[in-house]
C-alpha cells in the first residue's frame, strides 16, 4: 500500500465519524475546531470546554443530568404514535417510525418526567431532536399534555427544553392541532397559577415555536440557539435579501425583547432552580457545598 | 364579470366561448340558434357537474385559491349587517391582511375577524396576499378580548396561505403573536365559530382558528402546510405538490370524516365565485343554528367544552410497557 492510499481511506473516515459524532472517542467541535476527547465533553453537558458552543444533546440524557438523581417518573410512557392517514412519501410513515424508534430508543420525540430541581418537585419536558426532528405530532401533544396535568395535580412547576423542526407533516391537521392542544394545557396551568419555564434549544422553529416554545411565564434560551417561525432558508427564498447577521440566534431574539434570559447549559440547573423558587415562593436552595454528603 | 376558468375547466371554459360566440350571430341568419344555445347551456351544465362530482385534492386546492373566490370582507357585505371595521394593534400598525370589526347577524351584536386577500395586484400586495404578520395577530387579538369584555360571540373566517415568513415578523416575534392567540383563544368566555372559507394555511390559520365550531366550505382545504411546502420537503420536489396533496387529506371531506370539522357548508356547482350569496346564505344559516346552542352555555361550561374538544385532537395508542 502506498503512502497515498494509507492516507486517503483514513482521512474520509475520519470525516465521517466527525460528522454522526457519537461512537468515536475523539469530536472536533463544530465551532471551534478543537480536538475533543469524547468522555470529557459529555461530563461537560456536551458543551465545548475551550469556546463554550452547545452541541445538541438527547432528551433523555438532558433531562437525567437536569434533575436530581433518583425519584424520576416519566409520564406518558405508554402513548405510542399511529398513522391515521396511512401517510407515505418516499418512505411510509410507519417505516420512518419504526428507523425512528429503533435509532434512537425513544417511541417519540417527547419525553416527559416527573422528579425534583434541588429538591423542588418539578415536571420536565425535553425534546429528543434526532427523533424525526423533535416533531411535534399526536404523541408530543397528548404527552405535553398529561404532564401539564401531572403539574396541576401535583402543584408543580412545568420546565420544557425545545429543539424541533416544527410540526410532524405526516400527521397532516392532527399536529397543526397540536399547537392548539398544548397551549390550551398551557393556558390551564396559567389559570392554577403554576409557572411554566420554556427553554428554548439549538433548534426552535415552525409550530413548536408558535405554541409552546413562546408562551413561557419565562422564556429562555441556550447560547446561538436557532430559534424561530420560519426557517432561514424559507424567508431568503421570500424576501430575496441577505439575512443580517446573527438573525435568528437567541441573542437576535433577546436583543428583539421576545426573550427574558440566555442561559449556559452548565448553569440550568442552579439559574432555573432558583427562579422557580421564587415564583414558587419557596426559601431559596441550601448551597451544594454546606449538603451532607 | 366573466368568470375566471382554472386549467381542469377548460372543457366547461371552451364550451361557454361557443354560446358567447352564437349569442353575438345577428338574429335572423339561422332558424335554431336560441335551440343550439339552449342545448349546449344544458351540455356546459352537465359537463360542469361532472367535472366537479370528481374533484381532486389539488384541484379543491386551486377552487380554495381562487382569484375570485368570495373573501371575508365580501361576506362581511353579504352575511352581515352593520359592519365596522376596525383597524390596528395598538402596539405597532395596522396589518391589512386580517380585517375585523363588529357587526350584526341578524339582530346579534358579534365580533368578525378574518384573513383578507387582494383582488387585482394591487391590492393583493397592500394585503400581503392574505399572509398576516404579528401585528395582524396581536390586532385580531384585541378584538378578540374587546368581544370578550362585551360579550359578543367571535366568528372567524379563515383564508390565508399563513403567516408572513420575513425579516420582520421574525424580528416582532410572529411565534409569540401566534402562540399567545392560541393560548388565548382557548379560555375566552365567549362562543367562537370559525369558518374556512378559502385556504386553511397552517399556524397562520389556526391563530385566528381555536373554536367551539368549525366550518369549511366544500371547497376550502385546511392544513399543517401547503402542498407545494410539503412535496419538497417530503418529496424533494415541488412537481410533486398533487401527490402530498393527496396524502395530506387537506379538503373539507376528508376533514370531516376525521372529525377534526363540525359542518362541511355545500357550495354551487362550479365553486363559492359562481353564486357568492347563496355561500353567504349558506354560512348564515350555520352560524345562526351553532351560535343558538352556543350562546345558551355560561362562560365557565363554554371554556370546558372548548378544552374537552382541543384535548381529543390527535390519535394515538397507549401500550404497555
Amino acid at each position: 500500500m502506498s503512502w497515498f492510499e494509507k492516507i486517503m481511506p483514513s482521512r474520509i473516515k475520519t470525516e465521517r465519524r466527525t460528522r454522526s459524532v457519537p461512537e468515536g472517542l475523539w469530536i472536533k467541535c463544530s465551532a471551534c475546531d478543537a480536538v475533543l476527547y469524547r468522555a470529557e465533553l459529555e461530563r461537560n453537558l456536551n458543551v465545548c470546554p475551550k469556546c463554550s458552543h452547545h452541541m445538541r444533546i438527547g432528551g433523555r440524557e438532558r433531562l437525567a443530568r437536569f434533575l436530581d438523581e433518583g425519584g424520576q417518573v416519566e409520564l406518558g410512557v405508554e402513548v405510542s404514535p399511529e398513522d391515521p392517514l396511512k401517510f407515505r412519501d418516499s418512505k411510509r410513515y410507519r417505516d420512518r417510525l419504526a428507523a425512528a424508534q429503533k435509532a434512537t430508543g425513544e417511541r417519540d420525540a417527547l419525553i416527559a418526567i416527573a422528579g425534583t430541581l434541588e429538591g423542588l418537585k418539578i415536571v420536565a419536558c425535553a425534546f429528543e431532536f434526532k427523533f424525526l426532528g423533535g416533531s411535534m405530532g399526536s404523541v408530543v401533544g397528548e404527552r405535553f399534555k398529561r404532564a401539564v396535568d401531572h403539574c396541576i395535580a401535583n402543584r408543580a412547576p412545568l420546565v420544557c427544553f425545545s429543539s424541533s423542526g416544527g410540526a410532524r407533516m405526516q400527521e397532516a391537521l392532527f399536529s397543526l392541532m397540536q399547537m392548539a392542544k398544548t397551549s390550551a394545557a398551557l393556558a390551564r396551568l396559567a389559570r392554577e397559577r403554576l409557572p411554566f419555564i420554556s427553554v428554548m434549544t439549538d433548534p426552535t422553529t415552525g409550530g413548536v415555536s408558535a405554541s409552546l416554545a413562546m408562551l413561557g411565564d419565562l422564556n429562555v434560551a441556550e447560547p446561538r440557539a436557532l430559534i424561530g417561525f420560519a426557517g432561514p432558508r424559507v424567508i431568503q427564498q421570500t424576501v430575496r435579501e441577505t439575512l443580517p447577521e446573527g438573525f435568528q440566534r437567541s441573542e437576535f431574539l433577546l436583543d428583539h425583547g421576545a426573550l427574558d434570559l440566555i442561559v449556559d447549559r452548565r448553569d440550568m440547573r442552579e439559574k432555573l432552580g432558583a427562579l422557580l423558587r421564587l415564583l414558587m415562593r419557596q426559601p431559596a436552595a441550601v448551597p451544594a457545598s454546606t449538603q451532607p454528603q | 364579470m366573466a368568470v375566471n376558468f382554472l386549467d381542469f375547466e377548460q372543457p366547461i371554459a371552451e364550451l361557454e366561448a361557443k354560446i358567447e360566440e352564437l349569442k353575438h350571430v345577428p338574429s335572423g341568419s339561422a332558424v335554431n340558434i336560441q335551440e343550439e344555445i339552449t342545448r349546449l347551456q344544458q351540455k356546459s351544465e352537465q359537463l360542469t357537474q361532472s367535472i366537479f362530482a370528481n374533484l381532486s385534492p389539488w384541484q379543491i386546492t386551486q377552487l380554495a385559491r381562487h382569484p375570485q373566490r368570495p373573501y371575508t370582507l365580501d361576506y362581511a357585505g353579504l352575511i352581515f349587517k352593520d359592519f365596522h371595521e376596525l383597524h390596528g394593534d395598538r402596539m405597532y400598525g395596522d396589518d391589512l391582511a386580517i380585517v375585523g370589526g363588529p357587526a350584526r347577524l341578524d339582530d346579534t351584536p358579534v365580533m368578525l375577524i378574518g384573513h383578507q386577500k387582494g383582488r387585482d395586484t394591487k391590492e393583493r400586495v397592500r394585503r400581503n396576499y392574505g399572509m398576516p404578520k404579528p401585528e395582524g395577530y396581536r390586532k385580531a387579538l384585541r378584538l378578540m378580548r374587546l368581544a370578550e369584555r362585551f360579550r359578543m360571540p367571535l366568528i372567524t373566517f379563515i383564508d390565508t396561505p399563513g403567516a408572513y415568513p420575513g425579516v420582520g415578523s421574525e424580528e416582532r416575534g410572529q411565534s409569540e403573536a401566534i402562540a399567545r392567540n392560541l393560548f388565548e383563544m382557548s379560555v375566552m368566555g365567549i362562543p367562537i365559530i370559525s369558518c374556512v372559507i378559502g385556504e386553511g394555511g397552517s399556524g397562520g390559520a389556526l391563530a385566528i382558528g381555536v373554536c367551539d365550531r368549525l366550518l369549511m366550505l366544500q371547497f376550502s382545504t385546511y392544513s399543517v402546510i401547503s402542498p407545494e411546502g410539503c412535496a419538497s420537503i417530503l418529496w424533494k420536489s415541488a412537481d410533486k405538490k398533487e401527490v402530498a396533496a393527496d396524502a395530506m387529506n387537506l379538503t373539507a371531506d376528508k376533514l370531516s370524516k376525521l372529525k377534526l370539522v363540525d359542518e362541511v357548508l355545500p357550495e354551487p356547482v362550479g365553486g363559492a365565485h359562481r353564486n357568492p350569496q347563496a355561500v353567504a346564505d349558506t354560512i348564515k344559516a350555520a352560524l345562526v343554528k351553532h351560535l343558538s346552542h352556543l350562546e345558551k352555555l355560561p362562560p365557565d361550561k363554554l371554556r370546558a367544552a372548548r378544552n374537552t374538544r382541543i384535548d381529543g385532537f390527535g390519535v394515538y395508542s397507549e401500550v404497555a410497557n
